[in-house]
């Protein structure tokens, strides 16, 4: 059970280096979306405006919350039908040395609203089933823009805080192809060619057949992979060129891309609370939402990582030792790889379904149920902890919202958030937002898990770790993280669909109301702060942020959890298997 | 309605369109072809997989781990690969990544951790007796990975010397000078490329 | 001349124990209420509590299917087998809960009820001389007070009630308003200016007014009082909606989660009783808020009546708890609107008893609230006792007057009383003595006039301006005397008196009360800028308008809110109107005219300026008790999980007992525990619910701290140990079936 010390000093510095990435990377996309010049205007303002030129975009024309939802949805639904059409006619496109087939319709379905929606859920292995092309136009694509559509509307939202008595909440297009041109793409073309300096493939090379010392046959899938690697984590994607995502060598061959692919999932989250504070003029705000989402970090490791490093119990049994020492990592490996060990693992698992990634080094599955109750936890809380690009600081902001309209009434005013006042129309929005998640996941989680077609799939596990299966992947389809519990057979019609839909109620029922929020807000009057008000940047707000966060995502999932993971650690000590 | 149709295409279906087009072509041709040329250009090694030769042979790549059988090899650990089509277990189908997703109340993984002590024990009868390190009995997330824990290749020392005949000391010597450490000597696990030890081994014969 | 004389209880509102928060009659009424208001067409307004009807009717249901359905012989003892009498118990405490909610909606009711009946006795039964013509001779009839239409003109001699609102047109009148504002001291009603505004249901004690009906029936003051008491035409107030649409929601996420967790019992091996079900759902949808809401709405609306403020809506009530500005007159409001002298400042060669004892005099009888603070101050500086008073008999007290912009005396004869006695011409004689105290200006004009030179005028003049300058009024005094045998007047300045505009004992403190509150204020005066300043200092408000016109004021308020800040005033005065209207919350004095009345959006009674502070406070109370509330509610779910879902599990999961953390004593009786606690809590939180959580103006952060420590901290841990008590106590009874 003991945690080394080397997983406290990795852990310290890993959110160090957040911290430090934090400003910087926040102060840079302050000016972004300011629409003000950077360093790298010199090299992307040509490029920009001949997008707007060719594109019949005029970038001065701002948008009221209902013109940006329509180029939102207008815009990912074209990129949806783009995917679906590119999976289904792969076979007659150039890229495909391996000769793969088309993508069936519902999997082509499903990951078309996969990739869409940012999740990056994937029913399909990427080596066996998606073409060169398909993962670079298509899947890589995606990953792009998906992310600065996130961006693009959690900067609408903040501009919503930030203005008063305004109307409009700024440019869709413009938003998207800054966020595009100046922040992601910049970013993914320097750490893509770090990745693949550590070993990280890019090729158009058909699989390499090898002959082995041991006499056997091999054949190593390749591809374009780094390209796609880095934006997968720094657009909180997920979506893995291979099936076994970062836990494959080609996809995270060391500790060090281990250490870069978990700050990019995590950083671009963290810098846009930053900028939040800067948008409405005061950091401290933006301290305050990056203060919880650390103090709620920290507190999924403290229960992940003693139960990965404690091991599995049952294998104790068998005579397996599971001791971490100076010459193994110990704890439950299962799933995992030996070059990660037990911390690199779980933290990058924290970080990965903290915020809205998905991407896995180690296979949820097979963790322990605390250990996995964690991720589906974090998933479940709204990956509000840094949170996916974009989606982590909308989702905070309504926690924000929330907690002053709950706790704000006790200072004896309507509450107000950063002098906005929480009226009916603003909790009926976040209300709104708060009923999707336990909607979705409950109700499709219910029928599967009674429904013959939902439990068919249940191939690989049973009992209580079945419904965790069943939980988890509704969990992560509506909170468009992508990660699974993978042993549920997901290819299936049943899974197929209600994933997709579930994804996609995930992402767009949730913007909505995030947009029509904003857009409610920026037409309001700030009332100045002043000792009356309720302080919404000290340690007594962040506190009650963290306790509103845990209390909120208790309530609704507890009694599920107890007939998942809960009861199943509690079985497993028992000594009880399935 | 004829006017806010016209704005509807004009403001809306237009850039939509346009904007994904030009954006694909941006997003998903050039980048993924700049950043190929230049890995290309700068790491051809590790942009081409990492393979690795002897005697003019490719005899595999360094990261993906390799099923080995033979007594004289170092083994790496279990591995759930499926076959391409998913039929069977094949160890270390790299084509076809993936982990074995058993949770940890299930009575497979149980049944499966026993055989492979059982089999590990028979196959390293000179092992020091008690409990086997944990990573050498349970199948990797990747299903490829190509390393092991030092206490994993300490256990099959005594193996694989009598196999190839040297001594355990010579064998030991070679694990442990083949032992990668952290990075910084803070990040990740120490561990053992299992291609590259047994690479070394064969390269002690000459 | 018949006049159908009506005996008006007087109601003071103010008084303790006046309508008392559990008088027998009133709980008695609400019981009977509690159960009336079970029928589903009136308890689908309150969602939360209705879905506890719900399942209060479906555990009926199950209850009887069990007892009909049950093996056995016929006799039906027999047949309560312990799931059967664990069916009944909980439906049964289910039905307490719905009960007790509506119970303490009902007491709430109730007492505005109460407080209503004694009004309405006013309004039925009073008569009215409605005129023909707008004049005291014209003929009238008499008509029952309910007939009156806006527009009519009545009649109201001394003994009469006053029929409805209006206006006195003609006429002056004293009269009893007790029956609205509690005050027994009579008042004076008259025809133009501020004080034409008369209440229905008041009572002329003198006189006559001929008064000019303002409101149809049912829209009078008396009217909206009632209404307003009773909570009958209550509107949920817009934060009361936003929170209802939180707890809504909240209940629908814990339908969802117990709709689901059937489901994933039955995947788990074995369905959940509905019974359990229900119960957890009760027990986690926030009953304890949505039980008592509307409680706490109406108290609040209850409060502000027993202070005598009557709100026009509950939005102002709310709104009375944003407001970041106050602004308040200086005259009534911050001081005490009677100027005060406090020194006495001689000239040189004056000694300054001489110039107190000249003041003394001169303000003897002068019956103006300056003059009476003269003498006091006289008296008490220098002991003079009532000797100088027999002065007066041989003096002439001379009256401000508007031309002279002075008063004083003239003695007519020598201290012994003889010198104009013996002459025998005492009218004609010119006074041997004349004292007069005055505007600088005047006093040094009549100085002059009389002979007297300016010799420290030049001291004189920096003197008073130093007075006015520290926002005091200067008032010279003078004497002449007449000298030697010819009688040659003299005259000379003595000295000035420095009468001050006291403030108010406690202001300081009050406003630094506010401004802890995060409260700004504003005086607003008719002073120059100058004195206005000093005041404003001496007072610590945080700003003033001096030199304030009808404009000036709207102009201010509107600024203050371009700024996002909500701003509240008091006004009288009919040229307040518009600063009333345009304020965010407007409290008219009740004394003040019709217009003022009509463009506040709540009254004053009292006709109190500082009664705004008091409002603030209930505004806020009635916030923070909805939060407080809500935030334990909330809280107290975590207990409950813990009681109830190893409870539900006990059979399929007996491993789960280990969140059984409580230590419950059997699975049905962890239920029911919890359903127990959960309705009882409801009773436990009645009287503060009415009463409301107490405002302490510390600032919002050590408030917060304070609130959250006590209703979330409180309200994860209560449970708890109330759970665990009510186990203890079916275990003890034997009834943990």
């Amino acid at each position: 059970m003991s945690i080394t010390f080397n997983s406290f000093v990795q852990i310290a510095l890993f959110l160090a280096l957040v911290l430090a990435l934090t400003k910087p990377l926040g102060l840079y996309m302050t000016k972004v979306f300011n629409g003000e010049r950077t360093w790298l205007s010199p090299v992307f303002a040509p490029l920009e405006r001949f997008l707007y030129r060719a594109c019949g975009i005029d970038p001065a024309r701002e948008q009221r919350w209902t013109g940006y939802v329509i180029a939102m949805l207008v815009f990912n639904l074209a990129g949806m039908l783009l995917l679906y059409g590119l999976e289904r006619t792969q076979q007659w496109l150039p890229l495909n040395p391996q000769h793969l087939g088309p993508v069936e319709p519902q999997l082509a379905f499903n990951t078309a609203a996969s990739f869409t929606t940012n999740t990056n859920w994937q029913n399909y292995a990427g080596e066996q089933t998606m073409s060169y092309l398909t993962q670079m136009a298509g899947l890589t694509y995606h990953n792009f823009i998906s992310a600065a559509t996130g961006m693009a509307l959690a900067v609408a939202l903040v501009r919503g805080l930030a203005r008063h008595s305004a109307e409009h909440l700024g440019n869709f297009w413009v938003d998207l192809t800054r966020a595009t041109l100046y922040i992601l793409l910049p970013i993914c073309l320097v750490g893509a060619l770090v990745l693949v300096s550590q070993g990280v493939v890019q090729n158009f090379n058909p699989y390499t057949v090898v002959h082995t010392l041991d006499g056997g046959l091999q054949v190593i899938a390749q591809g374009p992979v780094a390209s796609q690697e880095i934006i997968k984590e720094l657009g909180t994607n997920g979506g893995g060129f291979f099936n076994a995502n970062s836990a494959h060598p080609y996809e995270n061959p060391t500790a060090l891309t281990n250490l870069i692919e978990m700050l990019a999932i995590i950083s671009i989250g963290a810098g846009m609370f930053y900028m939040f504070g800067r948008m409405v003029g005061n950091t401290r705000q933006g301290w305050a939402l990056w203060a919880a989402a650390a103090i709620l970090f920290v507190l999924g490791l403290a229960v992940a990582l003693p139960a990965e490093q404690g091991g599995n119990p049952l294998l104790a049994h068998l005579g397996v030792n599971q001791q971490a020492s100076a010459l193994q990592p110990g704890g439950n490996m299962e799933g995992k790889e030996v070059r990660f060990g037990i911390t690199d693992s779980v933290l990058f698992t924290v970080t990965t379904t903290a915020t809205s990634c998905g991407a896995v080094n180690s296979f949820l599955d097979s963790y322990t149920p605390l250990g996995g109750l964690v991720p589906l936890a974090n998933i479940a809380l709204g990956e509000v902890i840094f949170g996916g690009v974009g989606s982590g600081l909308y989702g905070m902001l309504m926690f924000a919202i929330l907690t002053v309209f709950i706790a704000g009434l006790m200072v004896g005013r309507t509450p107000e958030y950063l002098g906005k006042k929480i009226e009916r129309k603003e909790v009926m929005m976040a209300a709104l937002a708060l009923l999707i998640s336990p909607a979705t996941v409950l109700g499709f989680a219910a029928v599967a898990s009674v429904l013959p077609q939902g439990l068919a799939s249940l191939t690989t596990n049973t009992g209580p770790h079945g419904l965790s299966e069943i939980l988890y992947l509704y969990t992560s389809s509506n909170g468009n993280n992508g990660s699974a519990f993978a042993g549920l057979a997901g290819n299936t019609p049943f899974y197929n669909w209600t994933g997709a839909l579930a994804m996609l109620i995930g992402r767009f029922a949730f913007l909505i109301p995030i947009l029509a929020f904003g857009g409610s807000l920026v037409g309001k009057r700030v009332v100045p702060a002043g000792p009356g008000t309720f302080p919404t940047t000290g340690p007594l707000f962040v506190s009650l942020l963290v306790g509103v966060i845990l209390i909120v995502g208790a309530l609704t999932y507890f009694p599920a959890y107890a007939l998942g993971p809960i009861v199943e650690h509690l079985l497993m000590l028992a000594g009880r298997t399935f | 309605m004829h006017l806010s149709l016209k704005s509807l295409l004009r403001e809306y279906l237009r850039p939509a369109l346009m904007l994904t087009l030009l954006l694909t072509i941006l997003l998903g041709l050039l980048y993924p072809g700049v950043v190929t040329a230049l890995a290309q250009l700068l790491f051809p090694y590790q942009a081409n997989g990492s393979l690795r030769y002897a005697d003019g042979r490719l005899v595999g790549s360094e990261l993906i781990g390799q099923y080995w059988t033979s007594p004289k090899y170092f083994h790496g650990r279990p591995s759930a690969t499926l076959s391409d089509d998913g039929s069977h277990l094949q160890p270390y189908n790299a084509e076809n990544s993936g982990a074995s997703n058993l949770g940890p109340t299930n009575k497979v993984l149980v049944q499966t951790v026993q055989q492979r002590i059982a089999e590990l024990k028979r196959e390293n009868p000179d092992a020091p007796p008690g409990p086997v390190p944990a990573d050498l009995v349970t199948a990797s997330g990747s299903g490829l990975d190509p390393d092991i824990s030092i206490a994993a290749a300490l256990y099959q020392v005594p193996r694989v010397a009598k196999a190839r005949g040297l001594s355990q000391e010579t064998v030991r010597q070679l694990v442990l000078s083949h032992v990668q450490g952290r990075f910084l000597g803070i990040f990740g696990e120490p561990h053992v490329n299992v291609l590259d030890l047994n690479l070394a081994l064969d390269a002690l014969k000459h | 001349m018949s006049s159908h004389t009506l005996e008006v209880r007087p109601w003071k509102t103010r008084r303790k124990g006046a309508v008392s928060s559990f008088d027998p009659q009133i709980v008695r009424q609400a019981l009977l209420d509690a159960f009336r208001k079970l029928d589903p067409r009136w308890q689908i307004k309150n969602p939360v509590m209705f879905v506890v009807e719900v399942g209060s009717v479906i555990t009926t249901i199950e209850f009887v299917r069990l007892l009909l359905t049950a093996p056995g012989p016929a006799f039906p003892v027999t047949r309560l087998h312990n799931e059967t009498l664990f069916v009944l118990a909980v439906s049964l405490w289910l039905w307490f809960t719905v009960l007790f909610a509506n119970f303490a909606e009902a007491m709430a009711e109730g007492r505005g009820k109460a407080q209503a009946e004694t009004l309405r006795r006013a309004r039925t039964t009073t008569m009215a001389k409605r005129l023909r013509r707008p004049e005291r001779s014209a003929p009238w009839e008499e008509v029952p007070a309910p007939a009156l239409r806006k527009g009519d003109y009545v009649l109201v001699e001394a003994g009469d009630v006053i029929p409805g609102d209006g206006e006195v047109i003609e006429g002056v009148a004293a009269v009893d308003e007790s029956a609205i504002t509690g005050e027994s001291a009579p008042v004076i009603r008259e025809s133009g200016g501020d004080r034409s505004a008369v209440t229905g249901g008041t009572r002329v004690l003198s006189d006559w007014i001929i008064v000019r009906i303002g409101a149809n029936p049912g829209e009078t003051f008396l009217d909206r009082m009632i209404a307003l008491v009773e909570g009958a035409q209550r509107q949920k107030t817009p934060n009361e909606i936003a929170l209802n649409i939180l707890l809504a929601s909240l209940t629908i996420i814990f339908l969802l989660v117990v709709v689901s967790l059937e489901p994933f019992a039955i995947y788990s091996g074995s369905p959940v009783s509905i019974t359990t079900l229900i119960a957890l759902l009760v027990c986690l949808i926030p009953t304890t808020i949505g039980g008592l809401l509307s409680a706490i709405g109406i108290a609040g609306m209850d409060r502000l009546v027993q202070r005598n403020v009557l709100a026009m809506s509950g939005r102002a009530v709310e709104a009375a708890g944003d407001i970041d500005v106050l602004l308040l007159d200086k005259t009534g409001t911050i001081t005490l609107g009677n100027r005060q002298a406090t020194r006495f400042l001689p000239l040189p060669g004056i000694d300054e008893q001489a110039l107190a004892q000249a003041a003394l005099l001169a303000s003897l009888a002068d019956e103006t609230p300056e003059g009476r603070s003269i003498v006091a101050l006289a008296r008490e500086r220098f002991a003079i006792g009532e000797e100088v008073s027999l002065q007066q008999q041989a003096s002439r007290f001379v009256p401000f007057s508007a031309m002279t912009r002075m008063s004083g005396l003239d003695v007519l004869a020598d201290a012994d009383g003889q010198a104009a006695s013996a002459r025998g011409e005492e009218e004609a004689a010119p006074p041997v003595r004349t004292i007069r105290k005055g505007a600088a200006e005047a006093i040094i004009a009549y100085v002059h006039e009389h002979g007297g030179d300016n010799t420290h005028g030049e001291l004189l003049q920096r003197t008073v301006d130093e007075i006015a300058r520290a926002g005091s009024t200067p008032l010279v005094v003078a004497e002449t005397w007449r000298t030697g045998q010819d009688h040659q007047e003299q005259a000379r300045v003595l000295g000035v008196i420095e009468l001050k505009d006291i403030v108010k004992g406690g202001m300081r403190e009050r406003f630094e009360q506010l401004r802890r509150m995060g409260i700004r204020t504003i005086m607003i005066t008719g002073d120059n800028p100058l004195t206005a300043a000093a005041i404003a200092r001496e007072a610590g408000v945080d700003d003033f308008l001096a030199q304030a016109t009808p404009e000036t004021k709207l102009k201010l308020i509107r600024e203050q809110q371009a700024g996002g800040r909500m701003v509240a005033m008091t006004g009288d005065g009919t040229n307040d109107a518009p600063a009333l209207a345009q304020a965010d919350v407007g409290v008219a004095m009740n004394s003040g005219t019709q217009a003022a009345k009509e463009a506040a959006n709540m009254i004053d009674l009292d006709s109190n300026p500082t009664k705004l502070i008091e409002i603030v406070e209930i505004g806020k109370q009635l916030l923070i008790t909805r939060g407080a509330l809500t935030t334990f509610s909330i809280a107290n779910d975590v207990a409950k999980y813990f009681a109830i879902i190893p409870a539900a599990f006990s059979t399929t999961y007996p491993q789960l007992n280990a969140l059984n953390i409580m230590g419950l004593a059997t699975p049905h009786s962890a239920v029911l525990s919890a359903v127990i606690f959960n309705a009882l809590i409801i009773i436990a939180l009645i009287p503060l619910a009415l009463r409301g959580v107490k405002y302490r103006p510390i600032g919002a952060g050590p408030l917060l701290r304070r609130n959250l420590l006590i209703y979330g901290l409180g309200g994860i841990v209560a449970p708890f140990v109330g759970i665990k008590l009510i186990d203890l106590l079916l275990s003890l009874l034997h009834l943990t079936l």
